[in-house]
């Protein structure tokens, strides 16, 4: 295999967005700017899939590797990928091209850029998820502020410029100790190569500060309570698309961030800290789905969603069973279709009628029923109900967490009733009841391209619900082995 | 006296200087003439430092007064590319104003020929020599636009508060003078081990004066003022070239006679590091004035050099120059900029005057984005780089509590690049900008903003350039 598949995995959207930047720009580009973006994402998707095919799920050896000389005697730039990886490199391929599908409906300006942004970000989120070395892995993680900032600042709602600098300020703060993690490492072991770090070791002494410098930065991205404030506003602010990249891809950075370098390098630190994300899990989990049943915004409450669920995500991993681990990843790709589907569901309302307030809305089932029926599908499938992708992972993450500590388990578990209570109550509140406000009869159902995103995103939702074998299977050796490694260096104290 | 081809750059430079004066003295209307030979002077000057001293081992000259070597030579050759660019994207401004005269370009000749005497000093007589060299000529420069009340209180200013500092530096040297029996820093060096404490002394005053001329906390007061109120194109030439000059002397004058002295002087620097990066960002948040926001700003990426300078290293110094010559790409992209918001003869330098560039120069804006998040440190830009190795030289030295106060004012800093970043792309637009600028201020632009954007891509050159920089 010498094509260098990732590479051109993570330069394929930039290259994209530079023809995108040369082919400025009047109202009737528009057009062709969106085809241009929707065939590089879609050969993007097509390239991941050849990608998933070639992908050998026997072994948890890093594959495709590529490595080449960057900052001389410095850093090499060096990707690949593993069980671990690979699907959220699926996911991030797979809704990029929903995203740029969606903007039809609403973004009006400035669309040209607004691609660009969407290609850009799409770059970088590939490369944090098959970065092999801290430096590389950091320099995307970092990068996607920028289009991110942008996309919130300049297509959001009303309150967007405090959204945009709170998103972007929390997440710095939160990054630059991981910064500092990085370079203390590299003083350390003399490389930031991640699969040499893995053989090595890292020096016990240090662990602790290590853990919670990349903690520091991965619990904002997560985001973990009480870090989380900024996702509510960045979400209700962003413009649908950038909800839906925001919640489907940006969250799940942290949690790939969690089980490849906090487990993986820092096994006796990741040990002792267990109890902390457990609690913080855990309030998460309790505390926002009680926030989330008080909102009146459904951007909102959809986003209070996310955290309970990342706080799912987070629990899972650090229960270092083979169960919790494969369910926190099969719960954030299912939170990553089911958010951005939910999200997109709020787009096709708001931008018909202007508002994201349940109250506005009530009893619309009778005038939107296709609308109707997949907006259900997708709130039973964020409250995790059998036959859904939801409840794979929410299953296997309380499996995994009854092995390790019982309370814990029993305290999430509750979560899923107030879950369901947040999730059903809202759709009762939208969709039926009585039809109050005259104007909604205005509504005219699903468009052609509403229609194709939302169904693209439902059928790998029942897909995987039903079925998920395809995704245990990639990722059940590579965590087994982490498992494994974890374990073993735990014994041997290093 | 055969290695006087080494001083050569030198000797060229100030024979220039005398024939342009007296080329301009006595043929009329020769503002342009001049300003032209002086660009073809810098730009010769720098071939023959190229050309000359790049290649050769380290060697003194003038009764070991003189140091030529590497650093030097590469800092003379920055220093005098700087000037060229400064001086190039100028003269519109300066013509907007009918302040293009034949001063202007030799009055900045004299000012690069006082840093490069600074940058070749290895005695402290040359050193103070050379710096009162560039300082009267800033002094003159901060009041080119004699007849703008503002300029001249900025010119004033200066004068006033750098003779102060260098009153104090001198003290410093006669200090140091008076206990070690030369004025030789390898002199100086050979004398240390017996009277410490009384050096320290003198170490103190020099970095005072030093401190001043680089505009670092607690010494910075002057910077602000002095920058609102001069020419633009004079600010520009403030915030990038004195700087290179008073960083070589920092790390010279620090490593060559005081290397022993680390334990003292190092901890000085550690705080005029912290105090210059956390003020820099706190205090710029508050501004409305552009070249005021650019002062602390400037002030703030100061602290991020003196980081690298504080570890103590070759790594350190390598890591200072690497930052300073990327600060400078950024300062120079970051005022071509400012240079181009000019509408009826009028330049326009509040931060409001930003609002909706987006919608109007989107190219404009777009540049001043890139620049902008480069300056907040932002990766995959230059300017993460430059702090990155910053950084990794002082985690290598455990000089955590620098490092994490360092990033965190990144952070802080973050916030008023951003709110340029707002004003430009979320708020309305105003009237457009004239859009004639010329070839110089677009190259500038265009180039600095580019080498910004792909730096990433070709990280090693700039490393393998500086990484032949070895003072320890």
């Amino acid at each position: 295999m010498n094509f260098p598949i990732l590479s051109s995995l993570i330069l394929l959207p930039s290259i994209g967005a530079l023809f995108l930047f040369f082919t400025k720009s009047d109202k009737k580009n528009n057009f062709t700017g969106k085809y241009v973006a929707l065939f590089t994402s879609a050969v993007n998707f097509f390239l991941s899939i050849y990608l998933w095919i070639l992908f050998d799920p026997t072994t948890s050896e890093f594959q495709f590797v590529e490595e080449r000389i960057w900052i001389k005697d410095l850093i090499n730039y060096k990707v690949g990928v593993d069980g671990i990886s690979i699907l959220f490199i699926l996911l991030t391929t797979f809704i990029t091209p929903l995203c740029i599908v969606s903007v039809n409906n609403s973004i009006k300006e400035r669309l040209s850029e607004f691609l660009i942004a969407v290609l850009i970000m799409e770059s970088f989120m590939i490369g944090v998820f098959c970065s092999l070395d801290l430096v590389i892995f950091y320099l995307f993680f970092e990068a996607g502020l920028i289009p991110m900032f942008l996309i919130i600042g300049i297509w959001g709602g009303a309150r967007r410029v405090y959204s945009a600098f709170k998103f972007f300020l929390y997440t710095l703060l939160g990054s630059v100790l991981m910064l500092v993690a990085i370079i203390t490492i590299y003083w350390l072991n003399g490389t930031t190569d991640v699969v040499e770090l893995y053989n090595s070791g890292i020096d016990i002494k240090y662990q602790n500060l290590l853990w919670l410098a990349f903690f520091s930065s991965f619990a904002v991205k997560t985001p973990m309570w009480p870090v989380h404030t900024w996702l509510p506003d960045a979400h209700v602010e962003a413009p649908t698309a950038g909800s839906v990249l925001l919640a489907a891809i940006l969250l799940k950075m942290a949690g790939y961030g969690f089980i490849r370098f906090s487990l993986g390098l820092f096994p006796v630190a990741s040990e002792i800290f267990t109890p902390l994300i457990y609690t913080l899990s855990v309030i998460a989990i309790i505390f926002t789905s009680f926030i989330a049943l008080m909102q009146e915004d459904m951007k909102k409450l959809i986003a209070y969603s996310s955290v309970a669920h990342m706080g799912y995500v987070t629990l899972g991993i650090f229960t270092i069973q083979q169960q919790g681990i494969e369910g926190s990843i099969i719960q954030m790709i299912s939170h990553g279709l089911v958010s951005a589907a939910l999200f997109l569901c709020v787009g096709v309302v708001y931008d018909r009628m202007h508002s994201r307030l349940i109250n506005t809305y009530g009893g619309i089932v009778s005038i939107i029923p296709k609308y109707s029926i997949l907006f259900m599908l997708f709130t039973l499938a964020a409250l995790g109900l059998p036959g859904t992708s939801g409840f794979v992972g929410e299953f296997l993450i309380l499996m995994g967490a009854f092995k390790d500590n019982f309370l814990v388990a029993v305290i999430a578990s509750l979560g899923v009733i107030i879950g369901a209570a947040y999730m059903l109550w809202l759709y009762k509140r939208v969709v039926f009841g009585k039809l109050i406000n005259t104007d909604l009869k205005q509504m005219f159902d699903l468009n052609r391209s509403e229609l194709f995103i939302l169904s693209c995103l439902a059928v790998p939702t029942l897909f995987f619900g039903f079925y998920p074998d395809p995704l245990i299977n990639t990722i059940e050796v590579s965590i087994s082995d982490l498992i494994d490694q974890y374990n073993f260096k735990l014994a041997s104290k290093t | 006296m055969e290695n006087l081809q080494l001083v050569l750059p030198e000797i060229f430079l100030s024979l220039s200087i005398m024939f342009l004066l007296i080329l301009g003295v006595f043929k009329k209307n020769s503002s342009r003439l001049v300003q032209s030979l002086s660009l073809a002077v810098l730009i010769v000057t720098a071939v023959i430092t190229f050309n000359e001293t790049i290649g050769i081992n380290e060697t003194k000259l003038f009764n070991n007064s003189i140091i030529i070597d590497y650093l030097s030579s590469l800092m003379k050759i920055i220093t005098l590319l700087a000037a060229f660019l400064v001086l190039t994207i100028s003269s519109n401004y300066l013509k907007t104003f009918q302040i293009f005269k034949i001063e202007y370009p030799i009055l900045i000749l004299s000012s690069v020929l006082g840093m490069m005497v600074m940058i070749n000093s290895n005695d402290l007589i040359v050193f103070y020599m050379g710096l009162e060299l560039q300082s009267l000529a800033l002094y003159v420069l901060a009041t080119f636009n004699r007849d703008e009340i503002k300029s001249s209180e900025a010119g004033l200013k200066y004068f006033v508060l750098s003779a102060l500092s260098s009153g104090l530096l001198l003290y410093g040297c006669s200090l140091i003078y008076g206990f070690s029996g030369s004025t030789n820093f390898n002199v100086i060096a050979d004398q240390l081990n017996s009277n410490e404490y009384v050096l320290t002394f003198g170490i103190v005053f020099i970095l005072v004066g030093l401190a001043f001329k680089i505009s670092a906390v607690p010494f910075h007061m002057w910077a602000p003022d002095v920058y609102e109120g001069s020419p633009t194109s004079v600010t520009l030439f403030f915030t990038m070239v004195p700087k290179i000059a008073a960083l070589t002397v920092f790390i010279r004058f620090l490593y060559v006679p005081f290397l022993n002295l680390i334990d003292q002087w190092q901890m000085i620097l550690i705080f005029l590091s912290i105090a210059s990066m956390l003020f820099g960002a706190i205090a710029a948040i508050g501004q409305t004035n552009l070249k005021r926001l650019v002062a602390y700003s400037s002030i703030g990426h100061v602290g991020y050099a003196l980081a690298g300078v504080a570890a103590g290293t070759n790594d350190g110094i390598q890591s200072s120059v690497i930052y300073i010559t990327i600060y400078i790409l950024m300062n120079l992209g970051l005022f071509s900029c400012l240079l181009m918001l000019k509408r009826d003869n009028n330049y326009y330098e509040k931060i409001d005057d930003l609002s909706g560039l987006s919608k109007n120069h989107p190219m404009l804006a777009l540049s001043l984005l890139i620049i902008l998040f480069s300056l907040a440190g932002i990766p995959p830009l230059a300017g993460f780089f430059a702090k990155f190795y910053v950084f990794k030289a002082v985690i290598e030295q455990s000089m955590y509590f620098l490092a994490i106060v360092g990033l965190l004012s990144t952070v802080v800093a973050a916030f008023y690049y951003l709110r340029l970043i707002k004003i430009m792309y979320f708020d309305e637009q105003k009237e457009k900008y004239d859009t004639d600028h010329g070839f110089w201020l677009k190259f500038s632009l265009t180039a600095s903003t580019l080498l910004i954007l792909i730096y990433f891509i070709f990280p090693s050159q700039l490393i393998e350039v500086v990484s032949r920089i070895n003072i320890i």
